[in-house]
């Protein structure tokens, strides 16, 4: 029997209270400005491996400040994991602002650029699927195509997914990058 | 000069970092005529500006530079040669915990720089403010393979609060002064400065600031009023209410006020490994150290109460044991310094950011004396139950000689422990009254750590304070005993206990208890020195004692000696086990206690 005390924390860190029940993993958006050196970018990913957090992906690049950067970093834990993931960012003496996007509004995008195998008489039946995508033929040879497609991670997803209907050469996914919505004509 | 910059006002009372008034900068600024100074003369100049009293190191190649300078220069801080570097950082550390100011190690690249790795990473562990310098290779050899090349800020990343690679000498003097203020404010920890050999040959005009602005850096100071309200509160409605006081607290400064509060609203106190000194034991309020081998009595107040008050301490698992059945009825109100230690292992009901003194001043005021005689009568009666106690069948145990120490110096003393049996039987015999008297490797558990530490904490002395004795045992004794001739060379009354017997203590307890008495490489006794003639050697004093009847007068004639270190090797037996213990990972209700015969 768990005493009120110990049901408070494990609610509190986000925990199962049944012993077998699994903990309720959640993936967050993090988006991270840092001082624009190299030692920064390394201790921010040094950072999950030191500390055993999970890291989906990451991207980089400079911010409006050329003196910072921003990254986007997506990890996968419970709250208390996230919130330490958060704090231990926070600690860092490299980062300027912390700030986990997924519970507000935020769009998300990331590209990704496919090369699929393809001879000359399939090219109109293909490039007429990933027209849906929005999909666009960045380079072609006799005998392969290489489309580039940017959108919220699901899209890319279910691109990615339709693709393997046919003979895949090569993903290259940037990583999601991120940002809050500003809600301007919200009142 | 502005001395009241903004960061001065900012830090507490044990962190100050000096302010740039040195005689002899003065004077070099006007031999200099505001003229360029090499990377070697601005380095030892901002140390001096810094107020750095003592630098630990080692020369080398790519800091032979700086000590050419040093030589030539003759500088205000005191430079003691160690014997290894590892030697180095402990004795910084030393000096850092019990002075409170942050320690200085130099070394030169390379096995210079990774032979601190074990200091770096024991002072980060413990929060232990140090600036470790390290030459480098020149800037255009770097990642080439040079010789005693290696990369030390790559190495020391994660175990240093910050690190900096100072790649323009124009920069050489900013970044001292940013890794002094890094490593002493907010929650301390190591930082790492490494300095390229062509850096400390450039010249350039000399400037040391007196104010730092990191932009992606800040501290905790006071804690919110509405959260310490709440804690207030809860404090008021708890039966059962227990202070849990971790390093933090003396790292703050808040001993003296974390005491006067517990007597005033009659709450127990119950320490952790570091934070012991931050109550006086001898205090009827004091139930000593709690966790993996903390007293019986502590760690059922801790199963028993119904309000965890958290101040200054981190939740180890050393402290908590299997975390889902510790203090399962506490509420927890946790003040803590660094925003990650919050919650980091047990959510707090009641989290307060803030360095602790100050939040400890802002509560002060809210709370009114408690009636906890229900809870101190059952606490007393735990004390009764299981008193922290030894068996006297004539054997040399180390529990009594712990005790005869205590009783010579009437807990005025600092002791310094190593790692292992040695370190817990001196957490539980000796009494500590005073904050910074109790010095140990809690987080890493560094054997060796103990030596070259009391030889920091002596050298922060310069020559008066309470005595400083190191308890070792055999084992760690040995990873850093090259510093013994150090301590001599500078007749630091040392009081070096060795508790010798013959095994790697601890480990041998653990196979005895949980691996069936497969004593696996735990003995030692073939490859033990003779530890009085080694004493000697290293031109110390050395004694020996083999029964327990010769305890008193081998500490009495060991007192005696005030202008060398004296080591006393107490042959103890092997079997004796330190208890109570929680063995690893179990619940702090099964805890394991020295049966009842085994002490009476």
């Amino acid at each position: 029997m768990l005493t009120s005390q110990q049901i408070f924390r494990k609610q509190m860190a986000g925990e199962s209270l049944h012993p077998d029940g699994t903990d309720t993993l959640q993936r967050h958006v993090v988006t991270v400005l840092v001082e624009n050196t190299l030692g920064a970018l390394n201790r921010v990913a040094n950072l999950f491996s030191q500390r055993g957090f999970e890291l989906e992906s990451v991207s980089v690049g400079e911010a409006k400040d050329q003196t910072l950067r921003r990254m986007t970093l997506v990890t996968t834990g419970n709250d208390r994991m996230i919130g330490q993931v958060l704090r231990q960012l926070n600690s860092l003496i490299d980062t300027i602002e912390v700030e986990d996007v997924t519970h507000f509004d935020h769009i998300e995008r990331e590209l990704c650029l496919v090369q699929v195998r393809c001879p000359a008489s399939e090219r109109q039946v293909l490039i007429s699927v990933v027209d849906i995508f929005r999909a666009t033929v960045v380079n072609i040879t006799p005998d392969s195509l290489t489309f580039e497609v940017t959108g919220p991670p699901a899209k890319i997803n279910a691109f990615i997914g339709m693709m393997r209907g046919y003979d895949v050469l090569e993903v290259a996914r940037s990583g999601r990058v991120a940002m809050r919505r500003e809600l301007a004509f919200e009142h | 000069m502005n001395t009241q910059s903004t960061f001065l006002e900012r830090t507490t009372d044990s962190r100050h970092l000096k302010t740039p008034t040195s005689g002899a900068l003065q004077k070099e600024a006007r031999e200099t005529g505001g003229g360029l100074l090499t990377g070697a003369e601005i380095f030892i100049r901002s140390l001096e500006a810094e107020g750095v009293e003592i630098v630990f190191g080692y020369p080398g190649g790519a800091v032979i530079g700086i000590y050419d300078t040093m030589h030539r220069l003759n500088p205000t801080f005191k430079h003691v040669l160690v014997r290894h570097e590892q030697g180095g950082t402990h004795a910084a550390e030393g000096y850092a915990k019990s002075t409170g100011k942050v320690g200085t190690v130099l070394v030169t690249s390379g096995p210079g720089a990774t032979n601190c790795v074990t200091g770096i990473a024991d002072a980060y562990m413990d929060s232990i403010p140090m600036v470790v310098f390290t030459g480098q290779v020149p800037t255009k050899l770097i990642g080439n393979d040079a010789f005693q090349e290696c990369d030390t800020i790559g190495v020391t990343r994660s175990i240093t609060k910050h690190s900096f690679l100072v790649r323009d000498v124009r920069e050489l003097a900013s970044t001292i002064k940013k890794a002094y203020y890094i490593a002493g404010t907010g929650r301390p920890g190591p930082v790492v400065v490494d300095l390229p050999k062509d850096v400390l040959m450039a010249s350039a005009p000399f400037h040391y600031p007196t104010s730092v602005a990191i932009r992606g850096y800040s501290f905790a100071q006071k804690g919110n009023m509405q959260q310490i309200r709440l804690a207030a509160e809860m404090i008021k409605e708890s039966q059962k209410p227990l202070f849990y006081v971790g390093g933090g607290t003396i790292t703050s400064g808040a001993a003296e006020i974390l005491t006067r509060i517990a007597r005033r609203i009659n709450v127990p106190v119950t320490t952790t490994l570091h934070g012991l000194g931050s109550f006086p034991e001898n205090d009827p309020l004091s139930v000593g150290m709690l966790g993996m081998h903390g007293t019986w009595f502590a760690n059922k107040a801790v199963q028993n109460t119904d309000l965890l008050i958290a101040v200054g301490a981190r939740f180890d698992d050393r402290v908590t044991g299997k975390i889902e059945a510790w203090a399962p009825h506490a509420k927890i109100i946790h003040m803590d310094i660094d925003p990650a230690c919050i919650s980091k292992n047990v959510p707090a009901n009641c989290p307060i950011l803030g360095d602790v003194k100050l939040v400890l001043e802002q509560l002060e005021p809210l709370l009114e004396p408690k009636d906890t005689t229900a809870w101190l009568a059952q606490i007393d009666v735990w004390k009764v139950e299981c008193p922290m106690d030894f068996k006297r069948d004539g054997k040399l145990r180390p529990q009594e000689i712990i005790r005869a120490l205590r009783d010579k110096t009437g807990g005025h003393a600092t002791v310094v422990t190593d790692v292992g049996q040695n370190q817990m039987w001196g957490a539980q015999f000796f009494t500590y009254i005073h904050p910074r008297t109790h010095i140990t490797s809690g987080g890493l558990g560094t054997m060796g750590f103990s030596l070259p530490a009391a030889m920091g904490v002596a050298f922060g002395q310069k020559g008066g304070g309470l005595p400083v004795i190191s308890i070792n045992g055999d084992g760690g004794v040995l990873m850093n005993i090259q510093e013994l001739g150090v301590a001599a060379a500078h007749k630091l009354p040392l009081k070096v206990v060795i508790l010798n017997n013959s095994y790697l203590g601890m480990v041998r307890q653990w196979q005895e208890l949980f691996h069936e008495e497969r004593y696996s490489h735990t003995d030692l006794s073939s490859t033990n020195p003779n530890f009085v003639q080694l004493a000697e050697a290293f031109g110390c004093v050395g004694l020996r004692c083999e029964r327990p009847e010769d305890i008193q007068s081998t500490i009495d004639a060991a007192w005696e000696v005030t202008d060398r270190p004296v080591v006393m090797e107490f042959k103890v037996i092997m079997e004796e086990k330190v208890f109570p213990m929680v063995p690893s990972g179990a619940s702090t209700d099964d805890m394991i206690t020295a049966s009842a015969e085994d002490i009476n």
